[in-house]
């Protein structure tokens, strides 16, 4: 047997009522999405800082953005992308120091007996001295040097291109691996640079500033200018040259900083 | 009797909300930045009358010595910065609500009675609609300011990559001081609205949320009747 439907009787919604109902729903809507928003943004403020490796410093999930961002982001790389290059007289004459780091914490270090030592393989190196890298065609570039704190100055540094010195040596090979390694000779203050940023054509060995030989506190003898990125990658007297597949570490990655840094 | 009246769709109410925090902790990482490198003032004759920003402040919101922090936030925000406010701009295009948004050209001359009424000099309300003519001028300038905010940044953070955004905005200096001006554009604009928002009341306050407003046509004269007939709402 079937049961009787039992009728239903539905009267329409005033407009008093249909106000109610709509306040209800868009205010209980509205706030329980702010909760949700707030709760996120709490877990993010409190959310684990990242495991500490070639990166470290910086909360869990803000590195993982920054990682992806520099994805993103690496997609408009090209070499064709050329720093702003300046007029002779505008680069300043007083250069500013802004880090020592590597250079005055090794009181051991004799500029005399200076070699750049290039890791070819695991076990391998090979020593090369500053005379044979200034018999290299000089390249010389006057450029708006940009530093992550946010100033900026236009200067002006003479030496080899990293691509031509890397052809030069034989190292081109080496070069194709993702990553090249930078180190100050006692290991103080390291940095990281992916391929296209090591290949790109206004990275250069700077061995002169202002048509001068560089000074201790500039990074002599050699030292890299790379337009590409931040200051914090422009490591002063490099003493170690490493090449990987892997990111290499970098001192101011572990310390919560962009790995990437490019500009 | 009282109407419901649509005002708001819910994508403009939805960019709306999810804007505000956004934009709140861009703010907050960008002071962390800025701290870094801060170089800006409001000097004339050699007399600075403003430093952005005097100790107090940065001690106040704890602001010293979070550079890296503050860009690892600024650079994941600005993705939903940037796409919230894509997504606003998509919508006004395609819905048509930028009708009721951009300009006229007399709304120029109308803000201007618009501030005149606001401030209580003259008693001739100017016409309102969905948006009257200062709310078109200042909606429609903070979408630029927005649009400004993500070229100036670009410019900024990828002033090689992105070179001829960066000579658009006049240089790498230029572009920061533009990038820096804005967010002060947005503080000022965030005072100015509460307080509007405030005097306006809560019907409008509530049509931002609900997306609609009650419009209540003689209610005194229906009240009566109603009475009288013995009806009930």
């Amino acid at each position: 047997m079937e049961k009787p439907i039992k009728e239903k009787v539905k009267m329409p919604l005033t407009v008093e009522q249909k106000i109610k109902r709509r306040n209800f729903i868009s205010f209980t809507t509205f706030l329980a999405l702010g909760g949700g928003a707030f709760a996120g943004w709490k877990w993010l403020l409190h959310s684990p800082e990242e495991i500490p490796g070639v990166t470290g410093g910086a909360k869990a999930p803000l590195r993982r953005a920054l990682n992806k961002t520099e994805l993103f982001f690496r997609n408009f790389f090209s070499n064709g992308h050329l720093a702003k290059t300046y007029p002779k007289e505008r680069a300043a004459k007083k250069v500013r120091i802004n880090s020592l780091i590597g250079i005055e914490d090794d009181e051991s270090f004799d500029e005399k007996n200076w070699k750049l030592e290039v890791k070819i393989s695991p076990l391998q190196s090979i020593k090369i001295g500053i005379e044979e890298i200034k018999a290299l065609p000089k390249t010389e570039l006057i450029f708006d040097f940009k530093c992550v704190e946010g100033w900026d100055q236009i200067q002006h540094w003479g030496g080899v291109r990293l691509s031509d010195f890397l052809t030069h040596f034989k190292l081109d090979g080496l070069a194709e691996n993702n990553y090249m390694g930078l180190e100050t000779p006692n290991g103080a203050y390291y940095v990281g640079l992916e391929r296209d940023s090591v290949l790109h054509p206004q990275t250069i060995l700077a061995y002169e500033m202002n048509g001068q030989p560089i000074t201790a506190a500039h990074g002599a003898p050699l030292r890299l200018i790379i337009p590409v990125k931040y200051g914090i990658k422009n490591l002063k007297r490099i003493g170690l040259m490493s090449f990987s597949n892997s990111r290499p570490h970098d001192y101011w990655a572990e310390q919560g900083y962009d790995y990437y840094s490019g500009l | 009797m009282k109407e419901i009246k649509e005002k708001h769709a819910f994508l403009m109410r939805w960019t709306h909300w999810v804007n505000f925090p956004v934009l709140s902790v861009m703010i907050w990482s960008g002071i962390f930045i800025y701290w870094a490198n801060d170089a800006y003032g409001i000097s004339i004759f050699g007399v600075t009358f403003i430093k952005f920003f005097p100790e107090w402040f940065y001690n106040y919101f704890h602001v010293p010595q979070r550079l890296a922090e503050g860009m690892a936030y600024h650079f994941l925000f600005m993705w939903f910065f940037f796409i919230n406010g894509l997504l606003y701009i998509i919508y006004t295009i395609f819905s048509g609500a930028w009708r009721e948004l951009i300009p006229q050209k007399k709304s120029f001359k109308e803000a201007w009675l618009v501030l005149l009424h606001d401030l209580h000099i003259r008693k001739t309300v100017p016409p309102q609609n969905k948006y009257n003519a200062a709310q078109r001028i200042a909606y429609s300038a903070i979408i630029v300011m927005g649009f400004g905010s993500v070229i100036t940044g670009l410019a900024i953070y990828k002033p090689v990559q992105f070179y001829w955004l960066c000579w658009l905005c006049g240089g790498y200096h230029f572009a920061r001081i533009i990038h820096f001006t804005l967010t002060i554009g947005y503080v000022l604009f965030f005072l100015i609205h509460i307080v509007q928002v405030a005097l306006a009341g809560w019907n409008n306050f509530r049509s931002v949320i609900s997306g609609f407003e009650v419009v209540d046509h003689g209610s005194k004269i229906t009240e009566e009747n109603n009475t009288e007939d013995g009806k009930t709402h």
